[in-house]
């Protein structure tokens, strides 16, 4: 029936993470290192379903639904953070953010 | 058919992925990250997890994103970003980024091709998926709606106007705005 191997879904999330990580790494902007963290979280949600295909259990899919809540969670303290930032320092550029950098 | 609609969305999702990476507007990374949300989405229900597609959509893609582009309104970020040091570093990032998939690929690929059975009616139910989650997993749910409502009231008080309460006086640094000389 299934005509899709899951090991091509995997190697999709592999890919969505590390194009992530890369965005992660090289992006100087605040809200964009936080963008290319949500399409890791993402990669790594595409991973846990896939594996909850593959072994048929449901437990992958409930990890997916926690993982979503505490993205939202994230997504709210860290733009709060952002704000907060900007508001003191008028940039959220993470090169000029170096008052803890020795 | 369904290998068709796969490939379709994966390279949806795969070149939105790299268009949030890339571009340099937060404002068109977030609007991409609407489309590989809605793209993973669409891989979820292959994978016979609609609940989870439906989820992705509302909470994802409707109410993250939304705050994402709340915030960048509000604070009318610039375009361009400090490019000092970017060389050396995007590179050394690169060659990371390719050992990464090189290993997680192979991780995955040995994981094998394995035949998975074929979707049932149950595998899918809802129903099943709401009693294991209340029944089994009721202490981390409850434990995450705790956290969602700590980080609700710490992202109120991360972001509130430092000193005073009262909120009808005008400040001379409005957010947005670059302050007066």
């Amino acid at each position: 029936m299934t005509s899709v191997p899951i090991s091509w879904y995997l190697l999709l999330a592999a890919a969505l993470f590390v194009v992530g990580t890369l965005g992660a790494l090289t992006r100087r902007n605040g809200i964009s290192i936080f963008l290319s963290i949500e399409v890791m979280l993402n990669a790594a949600n595409l991973t846990l379903v896939a594996y909850a295909r593959q072994l048929d259990q449901r437990t992958g899919q409930l990890l997916v639904f926690f993982v979503i809540a505490v993205a939202a969670a994230e997504a709210a303290v860290g733009l709060a953070l952002f704000i907060a930032v900007f508001r003191q320092r008028r940039t959220i550029d993470v090169n000029r953010l170096n008052l803890m950098r020795w | 058919m369904e290998t068709l609609i796969f490939f379709l969305f994966a390279a949806l999702a795969l070149g939105s992925a790299i268009v949030v990476v890339v571009h340099k507007s937060p404002v068109y990374s977030t609007l991409s990250l609407v489309l590989t949300l809605f793209s993973t989405a669409v891989l979820f229900v292959l994978l016979g997890a609609p609940f989870l597609g439906a989820l992705q959509v509302l909470v994802y893609a409707g109410a993250i994103v939304v705050l994402f582009l709340f915030v960048i309104m509000l604070l009318n970020i610039q375009t361009e970003e400090s490019a000092h040091g970017a060389g050396a570093q995007r590179w050394v990032a690169l060659l990371g980024a390719v050992i990464l998939f090189g290993m997680l690929g192979l991780g995955f690929w040995r994981g094998g091709f394995a035949q998975v059975s074929p979707l049932t009616a149950e595998s899918v139910s809802l129903k099943a998926l709401a009693t294991e989650l209340f029944s089994r997993y009721l202490l981390p749910f409850e434990i995450v709606g705790l956290l969602l409502l700590v980080a609700v009231i710490g992202a109120t008080v991360a972001a509130r106007r430092p000193g005073g309460t009262n909120t009808d006086e005008t400040d001379e640094i409005a957010l947005g705005e670059e302050p007066a000389p």
